[in-house]
């Protein structure tokens, strides 16, 4: 015992783009030296569908028709059949990174339909100023009873460069009802389709409170969001699936009347 | 063992004191000479190019005398010949630069946050309940939920962070402070812990909980401290984080400067950094991410050069959707802290921090704030010195340094907002003294019109009055600007907030004016102090005063002369205080009174103070502080002088005397002062008392023989008794030295074996050696008494001596004898070597009578036979060393004062040098050295007998 093996890669961030060299060592470390069959290095890729605990039954029609896709695979024999001495041994690799045949690499990407491994888009600016007050809401029952209020901001686009930050400006010019909490609520909307039909759902990943409590009247509250690597990619619309993002501005006042704004977001890497 | 005479060796003093005396030679103008003085003739003053820096030198001009270190020096002297050849614009730009420097790092002068700490964490308590709230996510209560897709976990994993929902919730209730305060320790250390551990994310759980306190304001009273408490922990995270990453920038190769840039910042390092930013964002809730976000403001370094110059606007913005003023005038204290630490420079941040605080301000009076302070039963006047902490902290940081135009906008715009008692205290605690001094009656003006219901007024004035202290208001206005606030001062009716304001105010009082402006402070503060007994709970306060008044009135004359002083002492009831009190006006007195005083006034208030000290010793007193007190009695006294009134001055010594008889060391002083006193009459008679002086010396040297005995140390008593001694020899009163040397004899049996010195116990007998040895040189011109018998004194300490218990491993009673030889010898002489002037020693009044001779010879044969009885019990093997130093040393002392003409005491010394050597113990080069000096001795004239002495000398060789 006391063999290990550990796959290190040189760039410290992880993220490789397309026709980029791939680079690391592989350390093999152990007390005794061991005798081995050969050492080969194996790079796969793949697009495939998962089932959502949350979704069962409603996908099962086309999960099946839906294969794993590879986008990648590439094997390369590192080394031969022998013996590895006692001590630490590193074995240094290279790999072109090229997408099999004439598929498209998407980046990587968690969701609950769809995992993407590893598009590029011009941005624009688009800022949207709003204003919301009991007038412009949808879906309220009597808006008699809500109290008074007028909330105005904008945000600076709603073309994102997800490596940016989401940035706007808030300001409670008036509210008969004491504010709780002004939240951010940043959405995900995944759609997967074929010809049986389409499933879209709509995932709240991430959550930021911007105000706490009664803020100040007339005093700009900034907007200001970080968006989640992990959970983020660049806006998605391919013949299969599309993957989207949206924010809500939830406003929360006393007597817990929540009010909601959303704004569809687009989001690219540049 | 045969008898040996002792024959003294005649002396002529006069003739060898001036053989030994090194021969004067007269010195010709222009000699060399090292002492003689150097006279400057020409002095030139060389202006240098420096403004304001000249330097003058100086050469002698005569040649002959060469003034070492003028001549080295060529005239100009290396300093000013520095600051002559320095570039000055080389000078300019260095001082530039440092310009530069104290303009971007913080100075000594701003006060730090930790002196803040312990002032706040003191005033901001609380007796009320508290509660801690923690929701450490835990795992088991994820179990619940079964989630399949991996996704799920990894979001799982980053929603934990700041999770409440599910994970294992932790309420503490009903804790006191003192129990809050522990839990809090106990988060920090667990932080700590958790850090060790390696689990990083479980201390960023402990941080983003404990952050999240600080949104709770219920118990308002004790926010200030919750959020001192808590920015420490802030603070300890934002250390680990930073020093976690600038670990990973150290290669086994190299180390990173402490100034850094982002280029030799590795990409693991960034990666990491970039890592912990990006958790923090997604930090659900404002609070906890705006603190956790600014406790490690400073790793922005390790990712860009203008990381913090972004980040802290961005922050300063973010702490605007904080809807609590105090929360957020808190949390913009925390920014504007950290900031300083990490970018004092970037002074934007700060004003911005500020001026939205002003923008922010109306809240405090709006309806959210309000009820909240119905419910919680909190008055305004309580609430709002809460935001004190945190506003002069961000008005300190913002005033450091900071221009003058800056801060009268400043205040412009603090005036412009109703109710600004709050904003103007802040403004005074904060600003630059001088600038408020200047504007002294401006801020009078504002605090007069102040609304009564908001800030308490009387900490308005108290602010008002610490700037004051520190910097003097217009020549002009000073007595407007001390009635104007006087008049508020005396009408406040709690005790407690009159007594915090007058302190402060006395302080200006005394340094701008006079004795009765003074006097009409401290009797108003008597006024108010003394209904109920109200002084009894504010000494320090009271205390405090004192301390300004003495340290401004270092003439006691008029200190004392203020009426309302010794009153104003009256208030100090307990006894502790009192002596403190008292101690702290003996210590001004002692260290800035310069002329000895008669004054009655200081003298009769002065020893009322010392007596309240002298009084508190008791039998529980500790040595140090008797000590500490008889040193400041000791400086009064010696401060005492009646001039040539010496009878009022022994009269003031007597009442002294009565007064501090618990304390010896002042006894002794006593002692001293009269002895001093006396000998003063002897040189203003000149030496030639008249009947009335005589009865006043008698007098003094009567105070001194009564008080002896009732002093304690023993050695004390011994040396006071010869000391007082020799001034009663000196000033003729024979009988009455005469009871001194009896008295001193008399107690020599009482010398213990050991005595107690500084807490351990040492032999006395090296010191009862000293003292004796003292006392023979004494011994030699006390004349005999005419009724008793010849050498009586010196017969009854041989008693003594002879009758003592000496220690029997010790040769001192030995070397005791020896001296007694040697005094013995030096009184046969017919001329002795020194007189009293005015007494007729011995010798003249034996004039070498042969009786008297034959009685100190008889003296000198029983002595040398006890030395030589006990040279022979040494024959001893363990005591051969012993015997052969002892031999040699009573050889020493025939050579020195015995007359070795005689056969048989040149036979003895010959006997006593083989006696030496006998058993190899000698040290052969002190033989040698001996035996150099007698050959050297016998050609002098009259010393031919030493050659054949020399002769019967040999050398041991060693073998």
């Amino acid at each position: 015992m006391g063999t290990s093996l550990d796959i290190k890669i040189k760039r410290a961030n992880k993220v490789y783009h397309a026709g980029e060299v791939l680079s690391g060592v592989v350390v093999i470390s152990g007390k005794d030296s061991i005798q081995h069959q050969g050492v080969s290095l194996t790079v796969e890729g793949s697009v495939n569908l998962q089932l959502s605990a949350k979704s069962v039954g409603v996908f099962e029609a086309f999960y099946n028709s839906v294969k794993p896709i590879q986008i990648i695979s590439s094997t390369i024999e590192m080394v031969k059949p022998g013996k590895f001495p006692s001590g630490k041994t590193e074995i240094p690799f290279e790999f072109p990174l090229h997408v099999k045949g004439n598929k498209v690499l998407y980046e990587t990407y968690h969701g609950v339909f769809v995992n993407i491994q590893p598009q590029k888009g011009k941005l624009t600016p688009s800022p949207v100023d709003f204003t919301i007050t009991p007038e412009t809401l949808q879906n309220v029952k009597e808006r008699a009873l809500l109290p008074k209020f007028l909330i105005r901001g904008h945000l600076n686009s709603t073309n994102c460069v997800i490596t940016q930050p989401l940035t706007g400006e808030l300001v409670v010019e008036s509210s008969e009802a004491a504010i709780k909490s002004i939240e951010l609520q940043l959405v995900r909307v995944e759609t997967c389709g074929c010809a049986e039909g389409y499933a879209r759902d709509a995932t709240e990943i991430q959550n930021i409170q911007i105000a706490d409590g009664d803020v100040c009247r007339s005093l700009s509250v900034p907007i200001y969001m970080v968006f989640p690597r992990l959970f983020t990619c660049p806006t998605l619309e391919t013949t299969n699936f599309k993957v989207e993002f949206e924010v809500n501005i939830v406003v929360l006042l006393h007597a817990d009347h929540l009010i909601t704004e959303n704004f569809p977001l687009k989001l690219c890497r540049v | 063992m045969a008898v040996f005479p002792w024959h003294p060796r005649s002396r002529n003093y006069k003739a060898e004191f001036a053989s030994c005396r090194l021969e004067a030679v007269p010195l010709e103008f222009g000699d060399y000479h090292p002492l003689k003085p150097i006279t400057v003739t020409e002095s030139k003053t060389k202006k240098v190019s420096r403004k304001g820096s000249t330097s003058s030198t100086s050469s002698s001009s005569s040649s002959s005398v060469v003034d070492p270190l003028s001549s080295v020096l060529d005239g100009t002297d290396p300093l000013s010949m520095f600051a002559a050849t320095a570039d000055p614009a080389a000078t300019d730009s260095s001082r530039k630069r440092r310009d530069r420097d104290e303009n971007s790092i913080i100075g000594s002068d701003f006060e730090p946050w930790a002196n803040k700490r312990g002032e706040i964490l003191a005033r901001y308590t609380t007796t009320e309940k508290l509660s801690i709230n923690l929701f450490m996510g835990s795992e088991k209560g994820k179990a619940g939920t079964a989630t399949s897709a991996m996704s799920e976990k990894v979001r799982t994993r980053l929603e934990e962070l700041d999770d409440f929902e599910e994970g294992s919730q932790k309420e503490l209730l009903n804790l006191t402070q003192q129990d809050y305060v522990n839990r809090i320790e106990e988060l920090n250390q667990s932080l700590k812990d958790a850090w060790a551990s390696d689990q990083k994310v479980k201390a960023l759980k402990i941080v983003i909980q404990c952050s999240k306190l600080l949104s709770d304001t219920s118990v308002i009273q004790f926010y200030p401290s919750k959020f001192v408490l808590i920015t420490d922990i802030l603070d300890t995270f934002g250390k680990l984080v930073y020093e976690r990453i600038f670990s990973m920038c150290v290669d086994n190769r190299s180390v990173l400067p402490d100034h850094f840039s982002p280029e030799n910042v590795n990409d693991t390092a960034k990666e990491t950094c970039l890592n912990w930013f990006f958790k923090i964002a997604s930090i659900r809730e404002l609070i906890p991410r705006f603190y956790v976000e600014a406790s490690i403001l400073k790793c922005n370094k390790f990712l860009s050069k203008t990381g913090i110059s972004e980040c802290l606007p961005r922050l300063t913005c973010m702490i605007r959707g904080i809807g609590d003023p105090l929360v957020s005038v808190y949390a913009r204290a925390y920014l504007c802290r950290v900031g300083m630490e990490v970018a004092p420079h970037l002074k934007e941040s700060l004003n911005k921090n500020f001026f939205d605080f002003l923008l922010t301000f109306k809240q405090i009076h709006g309806d959210t704030v309000q009820n909240q302070l119905v419910v919680q039963g909190v008055e305004l006047p309580s609430y709002l010195p809460l935001y004190s902490p945190a506003m002069d902290w961000i008005f300190q940081c913002i005033s450091y340094h900071a221009p003058e135009a800056l801060l009268t906008e400043m205040m412009e715009r603090c005036k412009k907002l109703g109710n600004n008692a709050l904003l103007l205290n802040s403004v005074m605690s904060a600003f630059r003294a001088e600038f408020i001094a200047t504007r002294s009656m401006d801020f009078i003006g504002m605090i007069k019109e102040c609304d009564e219901s908001g800030f308490p007024k009387h900490l308005l004035f108290r602010s008002l009055g610490l700037n004051l202290a520190l910097a003097d208001p217009p020549e002009g206005d000073r007595l407007q600007i001390l009635n104007e606030a006087w008049k508020v001062i005396t009408k406040l009716k709690n005790p407690q907030d009159y007594i915090n304001c007058a302190e402060v105010w006395v302080e200006y009082t005394c340094k701008h004016f006079t004795k009765r402006e003074v006097n009409t402070v401290l009797a108003d503060v008597i006024k108010h102090m003394t209904p109920d007994r109200a002084f009894e709970d504010s000494y320090p306060q009271l205390q405090s005063i004192i301390k300004k008044v003495i340290a401004h009135f270092h003439d006691f004359s008029i200190l004392f002369s203020v009426e309302k002083f010794l009153p104003f002492l009256d208030m100090f009831q307990k006894e502790s205080v009192r002596v403190e009190v008292c101690k702290c006006i003996m210590e001004v007195f002692i260290k800035h009174q310069q002329e000895p005083t008669k004054d009655p006034v200081i003298l009769n208030a002065l020893l009322h103070v010392c007596k309240t000290t002298h009084d508190s010793v008791n039998a529980l007193t500790l040595e140090d502080e008797k000590r500490t007190l008889a040193y400041l009695i000791n400086g009064f006294i010696k401060m005492v002088s009646f001039g040539r009134d010496f009878e009022q001055q022994l009269s003031f010594y007597v009442e002294a005397r009565s007064m501090f008889c618990n304390l010896e060391p002042v006894l002794v002083q006593l002692i001293h002062s009269v002895n001093r006193l006396a000998m003063e009459t002897r040189k203003v008679m000149k030496g030639n008392h008249s009947r009335k002086t005589a009865a006043f010396v008698r007098a003094c040297v009567a105070y001194c023989f009564i008080t002896i005995p009732s002093l304690v140390g023993i050695f004390t008593r011994l040396n006071l008794y010869l000391h007082s001694g020799q001034v009663a020899l000196a000033n003729q009163c024979l009988s009455q030295a005469d009871a001194f040397f009896k008295a001193a004899i008399s107690l020599i049996p009482e010398v213990p074996k050991m005595i107690n010195i500084d807490g351990k116990m040492r032999p006395s007998e090296s010191f009862l050696l000293e003292f004796l040895c003292n006392f023979f040189s004494t011994l030699l011109i006390v004349p005999d008494h005419p009724e008793h018998g010849v050498l009586f004194l010196v017969r009854e300490l041989l008693n003594v001596i002879q009758d003592y218990t000496w220690e029997d491993s010790s040769d001192d009673k030995i070397r005791i004898y020896t001296c007694v030889l040697h005094l013995l010898s030096a009184m046969s002489q017919e001329s002795y070597l020194y007189h009293v002037d005015k007494v007729d020693s011995n010798d003249s009044l034996y004039g070498g009578d042969s009786k008297f001779l034959a009685e100190n010879n008889k003296l000198c044969e029983t002595v040398m036979a006890q030395i030589l009885e006990h040279l022979k019990t040494l024959a001893k093997d363990e005591a051969l060393k012993r015997q052969s130093s002892l031999g040699l040393s009573f050889f020493n002392s025939i050579l020195a004062h015995g007359d070795l003409r005689n056969n048989r005491l040149n036979q003895l010394s010959v006997n006593l040098w083989h006696l030496a050597q006998r058993h190899g113990c000698a040290d052969t080069r002190t033989m040698v050295k001996t035996l150099e000096y007698i050959k050297k001795r016998s050609k002098q004239p009259d010393m031919g007998h030493l050659t054949e002495l020399a002769l019967r000398l040999p050398l041991q060789t060693r073998t």
